[in-house]
């Protein structure tokens, strides 16, 4: 795989898990507005991971839902920060705070790029990450401080850098659901 | 055969899906028409990556192409070719008069939370700057919500990107 592919599905991979996870707190989130943040957040990652799979679909002979949805468990390239399914409030804002760092040196990275295309979509990307980061450095100021979100960030930290192809036990049943459309129904589109 | 300014005039029919009051064209997410021959092709940009109207409005570009008799070609740009600032005029002030405040304008640096907890936010209904922020989002991804202290109405502020 060129570098070129690696570095847009590593992107890709993230943002679609991100949002997987993030599409957990629909309808559950302690209060409506997170709700609908936590919502919206996931529908703009997700929404990201599309153009990212489609850069990457076109140089590797492939499609976007392929490479979402049709890939083996051991073939994404997602940080396993974002693998984890984080079911308490501290620990999922713990966990924003933490991908939006990683995410916009990235973005800033990728911004940089000499390759049009990939500058393009980085700088596409982060117009919208900038709201996603505000929500994430309100939410910071609110718990700083907290014992609870702090031992959060502190648990969560070491995933950040962790080894990209090794998977989170939790994420055999991410990959479950999220694929279990284009398997019962080969083909469908996104 | 049409020219392309009648197919400008003709997609500035075609409202938003989401805020019907703003056409295709005020919203400045059709970026390119170029005629050829009975060939049209139209350049459309979302305004976020995830907006699900996407293919909506790929859906009404292609139907009004072919009711001006042309062969359609959609092509959807997803790089960063639009920004709020492409909204023109009177598209912003068809928002400002059906409730959504109109995006304020770019500046150099992304949008900071400095700014969406200033006063520069007008309520849409009531001219007041004594608005607060209350959710970074709203019903959809380019949305905030705001409330007027003045008029005593929530709002929906379109977001600056």
């Amino acid at each position: 795989m060129s570098e070129r592919a690696r570095i847009l599905l590593e992107l890709a991979d993230d943002e679609l898990v991100v949002g997987w996870r993030d599409s957990e707190w629909t309808g559950i989130a302690p209060t409506l507005e997170e709700d609908v943040a936590f919502s919206s957040i996931a529908q703009n990652e997700i929404g990201h991971a599309r153009a990212a799979y489609e850069l990457a679909a076109r140089e590797l002979g492939s499609t976007a839902d392929e490479l979402a949805f049709d890939r083996e468990p051991g073939e994404y390239l997602c940080t396993p920060l974002v693998q984890l399914r984080l079911l308490d409030w501290a620990h999922a804002i713990a966990r924003r705070c933490l991908y939006e760092q990683l995410d916009q040196a990235r973005i800033e990275t990728l911004k940089a790029s000499e390759d049009e295309e990939i500058a393009a979509l980085a700088a596409k990307i982060d117009r919208e990450e900038a709201y996603h980061r505000m929500h994430a450095e309100l939410w910071a100021e609110r718990l700083r401080g907290q014992p609870r979100f702090e031992q959060a960030l502190e648990e969560l930290r070491p995933y950040v850098d962790g080894e990209r192809n090794s998977q989170a036990p939790e994420f055999a049943d991410l990959w479950n659901e999220m694929t279990s459309v284009r398997r019962s129904a080969p083909g469908a589109e996104w | 055969m049409v020219t392309a300014d009648e197919v400008w005039a003709a997609l500035d029919e075609l409202p938003d899906p989401e805020i019907p009051v703003i056409s295709l064209v005020e919203l400045g997410v059709v970026r390119d028409v170029r005629v050829d021959g009975e060939r049209v092709s139209v350049t459309l940009t979302p305004t976020f990556l995830g907006c699900p109207a996407l293919d909506a409005m790929r859906r009404a570009l292609e139907s009004k192409l072919v009711e001006l008799g042309a062969e359609p070609a959609i092509e959807i740009d997803r790089g960063d070719s639009w920004t709020t600032d492409s909204i023109s005029p009177a598209g912003r002030e068809k928002l400002r008069a059906a409730g959504f405040a109109p995006p304020a304008p770019r500046e150099a640096s992304a949008t900071r939370l400095i700014q969406l907890r200033s006063k520069a936010f007008r309520c849409p209904y009531c001219g007041s700057a004594e608005t607060r922020l209350e959710n970074i989002f709203g019903p959809t991804p380019c949305r905030s919500i705001r409330y007027c202290e003045s008029c005593r109405q929530p709002f929906e502020q379109f977001k600056t990107v």
